[in-house]
């Protein structure tokens, strides 16, 4: 062993270490996995107070719904092939098909495609399959855990929140765009100037960093409620209330976010040799080619990772989005509150948890496909200063 | 580069933050010293009932707000000076509950009840996120490589989730007989109802923003462990430091910085705290500065925004992010200088 004899640790305290992990684990888990069992049960089940009959859900397996044993290796192999058909297939297929340049392009192609189809295949085509296959099997294909997607269909379909998922992809997808395209060109030429006009704009930032956004919110209000008579003088007729426009919030929220994007993104550029732009430089480049074709290229993982949190931010939002967007065009997180506030009965408040996951479920995704990222981006930050 | 080229290249970052943070800043100063409400106008009714042997009528005056030809409410804007200060601060009730030592009923004035919550709040987080999320990258450093990818896959969870979400789902494992209340009733054996008073819904908020902001606090800490001087600690072991003391000598001084900054970052995040209020529906019982603000801008039942009281709120709430930014932007300034030399 290469490890010192001194270095070396007393069993006990290994074990307090592993135990101590362990437990840390569960935690960090327990109440996303738990909402995750309870949407999926009926309401008797989900909140019952013994932990084994939300688990096992019997009042929903009364009801008729439930995974037999067979749906449930079934579901496990058609799982474990899927996960293997995305690691080692689909990028074969994407640097096959994706001519060089559009590689980025090609995997989110490739990836929406693949998310649908195994949608499909997962949650109509298995299904209506082992609807058939399970009568004919009889102790294999009685049902042993409940399992109802009742929740989640009236969720998505009868209370028709795609409507604000759709907004919400609408108001990150803008907020992502533009804050990485005004936030590269700010956070680049933060890098490469140390002048004091350069201090003093991240100082700024830092304190805009730090504001409470009802602050903000406040300030927003009053003009965006009013904006059309405000703005008519200059627009005319065209002048738009700007209060329940998704735009107006998207610009609000990349504003919100650019002292965050900047400070970021600074720190990525100086990581990057100045070396680089100043032999683009000599080259004959202006500072704007060397930055669009010399350092661009080398900053995706940069870009990617701020973006990353641009996403985060847009799509966690809840008090911006619900102050300033009205019903019609609300987006996910603040409709949720629409469904805790009016639970009345206990299937609403199921309702809500199916919601819930529904909310969680793309994040949970990001975090598995871009984990190094996001590491990567919480200690650009503070690591180097 | 040259002043032109870095003003050309910051230019559309720095008009998007004058123009989104900047001047709703000056609007809310502005604002914070004017109070907007419809024009009222006193109209004499008479609403008449049938009787038993005629008409029971009563004239009532009724105060009406003033419609223009489009159907909208006449609003006017008044300078209205402290006054909205004074009606969130209330000083003259505070003083009296001050001067007479009466502590619940300081807490029955809406601004000092939340600012007593959010400073509450966030001092007791502070050292909790530090020493959870040190503790884990201690142990997470401490186990086999292996096993340290799902362990951060599974740290990162919580830090990623929705602020709301994760307060909801830590509510419903407490609400009504949620899980862990029926778990908590078997073992002390008693009934519990964690919903129905202050201090149980304030240690589940704490609760909630330790597990979502101590993974950050994890990720940090173990970066940051990656690159402690293996050789010091080597020669803490020879001079005969035993591990708590290497820990104590070595790991935390190596660490400090990024102590410092986590103990920033978290410190302007909870003193903006206002999911958890959300999440849990505690506004019965307890409030916190942003929430504060937040109330006063939803229209009430009449359809009326208080803009007055909400920039009033906003601006106090903004002089303690100052307060506490304040020996921060000063160490910066001192490093600044001290760099340039």
């Amino acid at each position: 062993m290469s490890t010192p004899r001194a270095m070396r640790q007393p069993l006990a305290l290994r074990l307090t270490s592993a135990g101590f992990l362990a437990v840390w684990c569960l935690i960090a888990s327990f109440p996303i996995v738990w909402i995750a069992v309870m949407s999926v049960k009926s309401p008797v089940d989900a909140f019952a107070s013994n932990p084994l009959d939300v688990i096992f859900g019997p009042a929903t397996r009364a009801a008729g719904n439930g995974l037999s044993l067979l749906d449930i290796v079934v579901g496990l192999v058609v799982l474990v092939f899927a996960v293997r058909l995305a690691l080692n297939w689909l990028p074969r297929m994407v640097s096959h098909y994706a001519p060089g340049g559009q590689m980025l392009f090609g995997w989110i192609v490739a990836a929406t495609g693949y998310a649908v189809a195994f949608v499909i295949a997962y949650f109509v085509i298995l299904p209506a399959l082992l609807g058939l296959l399970n009568p004919v099997l009889g102790p294999l294909g009685q049902p042993i855990i409940g399992l109802t997607t009742e929740h989640y269909r009236a969720v998505w379909v009868d209370n028709a929140f795609y409507r604000n998922f759709i907004n919400s992809m609408v108001v990150t997808a803008g907020v992502v765009t533009i804050s990485l395209t005004v936030g590269t060109l700010a956070g680049f030429a933060l890098a490469r100037s140390g002048s004091t006009v350069a201090f003093w704009l991240l100082i700024v930032a830092l304190v805009f960093r730090a504001l409470p956004h009802s602050v903000l919110v406040a300030g927003y209000l009053p003009f965006f409620v009013n904006s059309a008579e405000i703005l008519r003088p200059w627009l005319g007729e065209a002048a738009p209330t700007l209060y329940g426009q998704p735009w107006a919030v998207i610009a609000v929220l990349v504003s919100i976010n650019q002292p965050f994007t900047i400070w970021m993104l600074r720190s990525f550029f100086q990581n990057i040799p100045n070396e680089l732009d100043e032999a683009a430089r000599v080259d004959g480049c202006t500072h704007f080619q060397a930055f669009r074709l010399v350092i661009m290229p080398v900053m995706w993982p940069g870009v990617i990772t701020t973006g990353l949190f641009s996403f985060l931010l847009a799509y966690n939002d809840f008090l911006v989005t619900s102050l300033l967007l009205d019903q019609s065009n609300q987006t996910m997180v603040p409709a949720i509150a629409g469904y805790f506030n009016r639970e009345t009965t206990t299937t609403d408040q199921v309702e809500a948890v199916a919601a819930a996951v529904s909310i969680t479920a793309p994040l949970f995704l990001l975090v598995m496909i871009f984990q190094r990222q996001i590491v990567s981006g919480l200690t650009a930050g503070a690591v180097k200063g | 580069m040259k002043f032109k080229t870095f003003a050309a290249f910051v230019a559309p970052s720095l008009v998007m933050m004058l123009l989104f943070i900047a001047a709703p800043l000056v609007s809310v100063f502005i604002g914070s010293f004017q109070l907007h409400q419809p024009v009222l106008q006193e109209v004499e009714e008479e609403t008449c009932t049938p009787g038993f042997t005629g008409q029971t009528c009563t004239t009532t005056i009724v105060t009406r707000p003033l419609i223009d030809e489009s159907g909208n409410m006449i609003t006017t804007t008044d300078w209205v000076g402290w006054t909205n200060y004074t009606r969130v601060l209330n000083p003259e009730a505070a003083w009296a509950a001050v001067s007479s030592l009466d502590w619940s009923a300081l807490m029955q004035i809406d601004f000092w009840a939340a600012l007593r919550f959010t400073l509450m709040f966030t001092l007791v987080t502070l050292p909790l996120v530090i020493g959870v999320g040190l503790a884990i990258a201690l142990v997470v450093n401490n186990a086999a490589k292996t096993i340290r990818g799902p362990v951060i896959f599974i740290s990162l969870l919580p830090f990623i989730i929705t602020p709301v979400i994760g307060a909801l789902s830590i509510r419903w494992l407490f609400i009504g007989d949620g899980i862990l209340t029926a778990g908590l009733e078997a073992w002390l054996d008693r009934d519990l109802a964690l919903f129905a008073q202050a201090w149980t819904i304030e240690l589940m908020m704490m609760f909630y923003r330790v597990w979502h902001v101590a993974p950050f606090a994890f990720v940090i800490f173990y970066a940051g462990l990656q690159t402690v001087n293996q050789d010091t600690l080597e020669s803490a072991i020879i001079d005969g430091a035993n591990r708590f003391e290497r820990l104590r000598y070595v790991i935390v001084p190596h660490l400090a910085p990024l102590i410092v900054f986590i103990a920033l970052i978290h410190l302007m995040d909870a003193y903006r705290v206002f999911e958890e209020i959300v999440g849990f529906t505690s506004q019965a019982h307890v409030i916190s500065l942003q929430w504060l603000t937040y109330d006063f801008l939803q229209p009430d039942d009449s359809g009326n925004r208080a803009f007055g009281r909400a920039s009033a709120s906003s601006m106090l709430t903004m002089v303690g992010i100052v307060v506490l930014l304040i020996p921060l932007l000063r160490r910066t300034w001192r490093d600044h200088k001290g760099g340039s030399h």
